[in-house]
């Protein structure tokens, strides 16, 4: 056999694995990206998508955080402004985390209309600027 | 000073413009007048981009908050080092020092190759004008560095306090250092398809650039590694976020570049697919700007989002326009000179390399955008995470550090059986005897066994190179072996240079093996209180909370929370975790608080320790307590790497480069002929 039909043969091999592997990696570890709305509006198609693992991203309403320290806890409301769900999560929240900023909570949502979160993730609302000085004095955040 | 930065920026873009025509022109017609005038505007550019940051610089450590840049990003009590490093700290300001890195890049490329590449140089003057042309157009028309506000504040917004870390400092300009230089191989492989000048003589005139960015990148992606690990408090350097993917596309890419580039030089094998490797590290250097700028898919560190993601889509789509459509063009004169003789070669353990590395850069290029494409087809969206590119790229990482082995030791041509017995006879024996040895103490992770009997087979191909090289020396000339030893690297620096790199590629997938070891937990201490953390190899680490301390510190309020730390009984130290908040010149709180980690550091393992925030009012504390095995590892095969790129890089009369050149003469007259 020549070397470069083998080249071909052991490359397809290779894509084919590879091809496999990320088929079922998407299959298996994939999750829903949703706002809330989409979450609402998918839960109401479908009763059984509770408690299926989703992401949400939306934005913490402000003064709605409440954090028990001794046990861990947080609980906050998320919202995008048409639907809003408590959100539950045990666990270190980051330094970025706080009212009014957008964060991606990875969990199930409850029959009891809680979300119940196992990872959250705060977008820098910085993105790496400061927020305006709330005086006005700030200049304005370049969106 | 912002009017001498923007009219520097204005004449720059009305120059970018003239050096595209006269550079075009003059390459066609080959009238020196134009080709001169092309090469002379690229100096001026530089020279006026010089003055355009120097303005900027200037506006910022004069604190002149009249100008957005500087209100955005700095402050009165921020530390001058950081003032510095916020001139790439936003959009505007790395705008600008892209074009400037563009313009040296593209300044020092004509300067050492206008004598002998003559027929090149025009169009690659050309090419980057383009690029500049862009950068400028884009800060010009949408994301001015120099624009003035209606009013004065009185101070600015201050620096991210997660960007006022020495990380910080130097990892975005080696990122940009990275991706601006592929800039200068991509305009040498443009020009090489203009003018038909295919032999290998664009090849040998980028060999040190292509290089070179490749390790600005490998120090850039290192450097954020470290950065992530000690100021974001997550416990771990690599998340697989899409900014962090997109700065490893490129990397791959140039990784592939320079290995299948000796088969052509070598051989005169696999001429179309170096130039189209060429054309994608470009593509993939914009395109990891425009996702990180573009907002197109949401990730944790996203930047500010702006319009001026789209100026770099379009400038994608013409540059793969232009690039892949003169490949296209010049297809029939990229035939190959020789065929595959046998697979079981260097050429095929090359091929193979090849093919794995683009493998690894598609499936990241696939799971970074899955959110965009499954919306696209489906309607929703869905996002893969850590476990999807770990599933993926762990099986292929193993297979591309098995052919890191046998890929620089193995015949050419076709290997003989004696060849194989010969070169990978100790090696094989070496990662048979690891991977027993590690069944043996019960060593749980099957892939982390594989990781580490392939690491054990490629050091010890390196290090039967290293010795049977300087054995060689010393019988034929009669040296002492450590001469012996220093010679063989700086007579064939490319080769020994390379095993360096290979040797640190193995610490790093050392490192990355130990992640299956890693174990965290978090707790509430009050203080006298302990905890005991058992580490993967046994031995136990006493940590007792010490008490909660608060104080102010140059721009920031600091709350403090120590432990001792005893391993098997014995005393380490005492570490300090740090909740910061850091203050505007008024007093006031701003940004929200940061997490400064403590971290005891060893070769075996570190400790680290994340003091997360004290019950309401009292010294009771809540720790994240992570152990992270081998990751100093990172670190040093990071250094390693670099180490081993600057010996393939260093410059010399005797390099290798000469001699490969004789090699591949002919073959780039045959080209020529063919024209």
């Amino acid at each position: 056999m020549r070397a470069r039909t083998k080249f071909i043969i052991g490359g397809s091999l290779v894509l084919a694995t590879v091809g496999y592997l990320m088929a079922s990696g998407i299959k298996e570890t994939g999750v829903y990206y949703l706002t809330p709305t989409e979450l609402a509006a998918k839960v109401g198609a479908d009763q059984s998508f509770y408690n299926v693992g989703v992401k949400m991203g939306a934005r913490v309403v402000k003064g709605s955080i409440t954090r028990d320290v001794a046990s861990q806890t947080i609980t906050f409301r998320a919202t995008d402004g048409v639907h809003t769900y408590p959100v539950v999560y045990r666990g270190l929240a980051p330094d970025t985390f706080t009212d009014e900023v957008d964060v991606v909570v990875e969990g199930r949502l409850q029959a009891d209309g809680t979300f119940r979160a196992t990872t959250l993730l705060a977008k820098c609302g910085s993105r790496y600027e400061a927020v305006p000085a709330p005086n006005g004095q700030g200049t304005q955040p370049a969106t | 000073m912002t009017d001498i930065g923007n009219i520097a920026l204005w004449i720059t873009l009305l120059l970018s413009a003239w050096t595209v025509a006269v550079g075009f022109l003059g390459g066609r017609t080959r009238r020196p007048e134009l080709m001169r005038s092309a090469e002379r505007a690229m100096f001026v550019m530089w020279g006026l981009l010089v003055i355009a940051a120097i303005a900027l610089m200037r506006v910022l450590l004069t604190h002149d908050f009249n100008v957005e840049y500087v209100a955005a990003y700095t402050s009165r009590n921020l530390p001058v080092f950081y003032t510095w490093s916020a001139f790439y700290a936003g959009q505007k300001g790395s705008l600008l020092l892209w074009a400037l890195v563009v313009s040296t890049f593209g300044s020092v490329a004509l300067l050492v190759n206008r004598g002998k590449y003559r027929e090149l140089t025009p169009y690659v003057a050309a090419t980057l004008a383009i690029v500049i042309l862009f950068f400028t157009a884009t800060m010009v028309f949408a994301s001015n560095p120099f624009e003035r506000l209606a009013f004065t504040p009185p101070d600015g917004r201050g620096l991210n306090p997660q960007l006022q870390n020495p990380g910080m400092v130097f990892h975005p300009p080696m990122l940009y250092l990275g991706y601006t230089s592929i800039s200068v191989p991509f305009s040498f492989a443009v020009a090489a398809l203009i003018s038909g000048r295919l032999d290998t003589g664009w090849l040998h005139a980028i060999r040190r650039w292509t290089l070179a960015s490749w390790l600005f990148l490998s120090c850039g992606i290192v450097l954020g590694m470290w950065w992530a690990y000690v100021e974001l408090g997550w416990g771990g350097y690599w998340a697989w976020d899409p900014v962090e993917n997109a700065s490893f596309l490129p990397w791959l890419t140039m990784t592939a570049f320079l290995h299948s580039v000796m088969i052509q030089e070598k051989r005169g094998m696999l001429k179309k697919w170096n130039i189209g490797l060429v054309v994608l590290s470009f593509l993939l250097s914009i395109f990891g700007t425009f996702l990180t700028r573009s907002g197109v898919i949401s990730s944790v560190h996203s930047f500010a989002q702006s319009n001026v993601g789209w100026f770099f889509l379009v400038f994608l789509v013409l540059a793969a326009v232009l690039g892949f459509g003169l490949l296209a063009w010049r297809w029939p004169m990229l035939q190959a000179e020789a065929k595959l003789e046998s697979m079981v070669s260097r050429e095929g353990a090359f091929l193979f390399n090849n093919l794995i590395l683009i493998v690894i850069a598609f499936s990241v290029f696939w799971g970074t955008l899955f959110p965009v494409i499954s919306e696209a087809v489906r309607g929703t969206k869905v996002t893969v995470g850590p476990p999807f590119f770990n599933q993926v790229n762990v099986p292929l990482g193993m297979m591309l550090l098995l052919l890191t082995g046998i890929g620089p030791l193995i015949a050419w041509r076709k290997a003989s059986p004696e060849n194989l017995k010969r070169q990978f006879l100790w090696p094989t024996t070496a990662m048979v005897v690891t991977a027993a040895s590690l069944a043996a103490v019960r060593m749980t992770n099957a892939w982390s066994i594989v990781a580490y009997a392939l690491a054990a087979f490629v050091v010890g191909t390196v290090l039967q190179e290293f010795v049977r090289g300087t054995l060689a020396r010393h019988r034929l000339h009669a040296e002492a072996y450590p001469v012996a030893f220093l010679r063989l690297m700086g007579r064939n620096r490319r080769r020994y240079g390379g095993y360096v790199v290979h040797l640190g590629i193995v610490m790093l997938f050392a490192a990355f093996a130990g992640l299956a070891f890693k174990s965290e937990r978090e707790v509430t201490l009050k203080p006298g209180q302990s905890v005991d953390v058992k580490d993967p190899y046994g031995d136990t680490f006493h940590i007792t909370h010490q008490g909660v301390s608060q104080y102010e510190q140059l721009n920031r309020f600091v709350t403090a929370a120590s432990v001792d730390v005893l391993r098997n009984g014995k005393y380490i130290g005492t570490m300090k975790s740090e909740k910061r908040q850091h203050l505007d010149s008024l007093g006031r709180p701003t940004f929200e608080p940061s997490t400064e980690v403590a971290i005891w550091s060893t070769a075996r393992e570190d400790l680290y320790v994340v003091f997360a925030g004290a019950v309401k009012g009292t010294e009771e504390a809540v720790y994240k307590i992570v152990i992270n095995p081998l990751v100093w590892w990172v670190w040093y095969g990071g250094l390693v790497l670099a180490f081993g790129g600057l010996i393939t890089m260093w410059p010399g009369a005797q390099g290798p480069t000469a001699a490969s050149r004789r090699r591949a003469e002919p073959a780039g007259y045959v080209a020529q002929v063919g024209a």
